[in-house]
């Protein structure tokens, strides 16, 4: 388990190293010189090229490369163009909002999807089961946006429940977000459960346990489920790297002060320090959470070992 | 992801894979796959005779009429500028799935040459370029369009491209696979013995082996690419207002969201109708063409 975590961790370099290149292509195909730029419009070209020493510019690509990939290890990004405040403190500003959002957003999209998946799954064929399949059906296929906005319309325009945005009430103003950037991951999630619980349902160990008497509930919980939600974890792992994309939608709609919302902002703004820390910090907690996931199945299958 | 989440229980199909002639009847005994077909067919219709077909032309103000409610004479009313939404719909089919379309097929296209590539080439060169694709994977979908789009600036092509781009790495890993299995077959050595050059042993021998789940991801992939497409133009990084997009037409209308809601209503609905419709058909197509892709 121990040796499997580190050579995981091990394979995760090269891919950063991927990302960081990447990363460091943008940040050079990017149209205008950011020495001029930072210098601002009326400094002589003595100044930019001042500047330019001062950022380590006039370096070679390969060098600067390496600086980039120093200091973004040891956590520095720089300044930001526009407040010119370190980078580090305004994502660590804004990933509070997203961390709350998104907690928030699985805790309802595991228990709505995995409560209506099961339903579906034991009352295969009801109508309770044709219903949630339509919802989740049309669920897949509405843009958040536009599920946002139907939301902030009815909860907030017509009933006055709700508040149409930002962070200023609290709980409140975490319901619609919430809900919205939850209904997706949702869906999928009471879909594949209610397949994965169907398959099992038909395996033999549950006929076994059935022939030995064990009853329906214990048949469901010992022997069902478990097995069920191994598939489910895959998913959920899946859903998870959209609640990230997703989040840049639904903060933008509700006007969310969290990453996404940055995201946004600094692109406006052409904020680039920002937005290159923001895009490699979305990569890497991408593969945190795929890392995660797959340390998760070792929990539910005890067939999984990590040799 | 809504290609795994759409399509009933893997227990209720019989995992075979079916020779050609009983796909069709496949496709046709599923009821949602032919309801999808039907809406998709009627939104190509629109794709493609769009700028005949309007009521009204789609950038026509009217002044006098700004904001109006549905009526007779506009079915889901006037917008800010006093242009008739519906012609606006129908004419913005052309850039929203336009784009989805064009997006996925560049995808495809490219993925699928990578793939084929990494495959037929093996060794130091496959491993390398996997390892691209893994990186390429470490990024949600939406926010790698999101950065090429931040690059590139915004605009039509560009959200293609983006789009597109975000859809390559999944495609290659797809096309490999079965390529990778086809390498190992006495066919290829035998093609390569009478003569056949490189390109004609990957276009003519390891193409047609991937083939089948190409074309199942293609359409399951549209919905998204329509989507991913219409959040760029919402968060107004796509396609600029007084093109009638349906994400930049949803922006648009979020103004008005307090008084008039059809500014919204219109446009959403026209993207959810369509994303289901190619939803609907694309689980048909898996069915048909390729039961074992089901997830």
């Amino acid at each position: 388990m121990i040796r499997y975590l580190g050579r995981r961790l091990w394979q995760m370099i090269p891919i950063l190293f991927g990302v960081s290149l990447g990363i460091f292509a943008f940040i050079h195909a990017l149209p205008g010189d950011p020495a001029r730029l930072l210098a601002g419009p009326e400094a002589s070209g003595q100044d930019v090229a001042a500047m330019r020493a001062r950022l380590g510019l006039d370096r070679p690509l390969v060098y600067q490369y390496l600086y980039f990939v120093r200091n973004a290890a040891a956590g520095d990004f720089g300044r930001s163009f526009r407040s010119g405040e370190p980078v580090v403190r305004i994502l660590a500003t804004h990933f509070v909002p997203t961390l709350v959002l998104s907690a928030a957003s699985i805790t309802l999209a595991v228990c709505a999807g995995l409560g209506v998946g099961i339903l579906q799954g034991i009352r295969r064929n009801s109508v309770p089961d044709y219903l949630s399949t339509v919802v989740s059906v049309a669920g897949i296929s509405t843009p958040t946006f536009f599920l946002g906005l139907l939301l902030i319309y009815l909860f907030s325009v017509d009933l006055h429940w709700l508040p149409t945005g930002g962070m200023g009430a609290g709980l409140r103003s975490l319901v619609l977000p919430a809900v919205t950037l939850a209904a997706e991951p949702a869906a999928a999630l009471a879909r594949f459960t209610r397949s994965s619980l169907l398959e099992v349902l038909g395996e033999d160990f549950v006929r076994t346990a059935r022939a030995k008497g064990a009853g329906e509930r214990r048949v469901l919980a010992r022997h069902s489920l478990r097995n069920a939600l191994i598939p489910v974890v895959t998913l959920l792992g899946l859903q998870v790297g959209f609640l990230i994309s997703g989040a840049i939608v639904v903060e933008t709609v509700f006007s969310w002060p969290g990453l996404g919302w940055l995201m946004i902002q600094s692109i406006a703004f052409r904020d680039y320090p920002v937005l290159t820390a923001e895009i490699l910090l979305f990569a890497v907690e991408f593969l945190v959470i795929n890392l995660a996931v797959d340390l998760l199945y070792a929990a539910l299958d005890p067939r999984v070992t990590y040799a | 992801m809504p290609e795994a989440a759409l399509g009933p229980a893997p227990a209720e199909v019989a995992a075979v894979a079916a020779p050609r002639g009983r796909s069709w009847s496949r496709f046709l005994r599923r009821r949602t796959a032919v309801a999808g077909g039907v809406i998709t067919a009627v939104f190509l219709a629109a794709t493609l005779f769009g700028a005949w077909i309007t009521p009204y032309p789609p950038s026509a103000t009217d002044y006098n009429l700004t904001v109006a409610p549905p009526s007779f004479a506009h079915p889901a009313g006037t917008d800010d500028f006093g242009r008739d939404i519906l012609s606006r719909i129908i004419a913005g089919a052309r850039y929203t799935l336009g784009m989805g379309l064009t997006a996925v097929c560049l995808g495809a296209a490219i993925g699928a040459s990578w793939g084929i590539a990494s495959a037929f080439y093996g060794g130091a060169i496959d491993n390398l370029s996997m390892r691209v694709v893994d990186v390429l994977l470490a990024f949600p979908g939406i926010l790698l369009a999101i950065a090429i789009v931040a690059l590139l600036g915004p605009g039509l092509l560009n959200v293609v491209i983006a789009v597109g781009f975000f859809s390559v790495p999944t495609f290659a890993r797809l096309a490999r696979g079965p390529a990778l299995a086809a390498m190992g077959l006495e066919y290829i050595q035998a093609a390569r013995a009478i003569g056949a050059g490189n390109l004609r042993i990957m276009a003519r021998h390891l193409l047609p082996c991937a083939l089948p789940s190409i074309l199942v991801y293609v359409t399951l992939r549209i919905g998204t690419a329509i989507l991913t497409a219409s959040s760029l133009s919402f968060l107004g990084l796509g396609v600029q207002p007084p093109t009638p997009e349906w994400g930049a037409m949803l922006a648009g209308g979020r103004l008005f969201l307090n008084v008039s809601p059809h500014l919204v209503l219109a446009p959403g609905i026209a993207i959810s109708l369509a994303v289901l419709g190619f939803n609907l058909l694309g689980d048909g197509v898996r069915d048909a063409l390729d039961p074992r892709l089901r997830a």
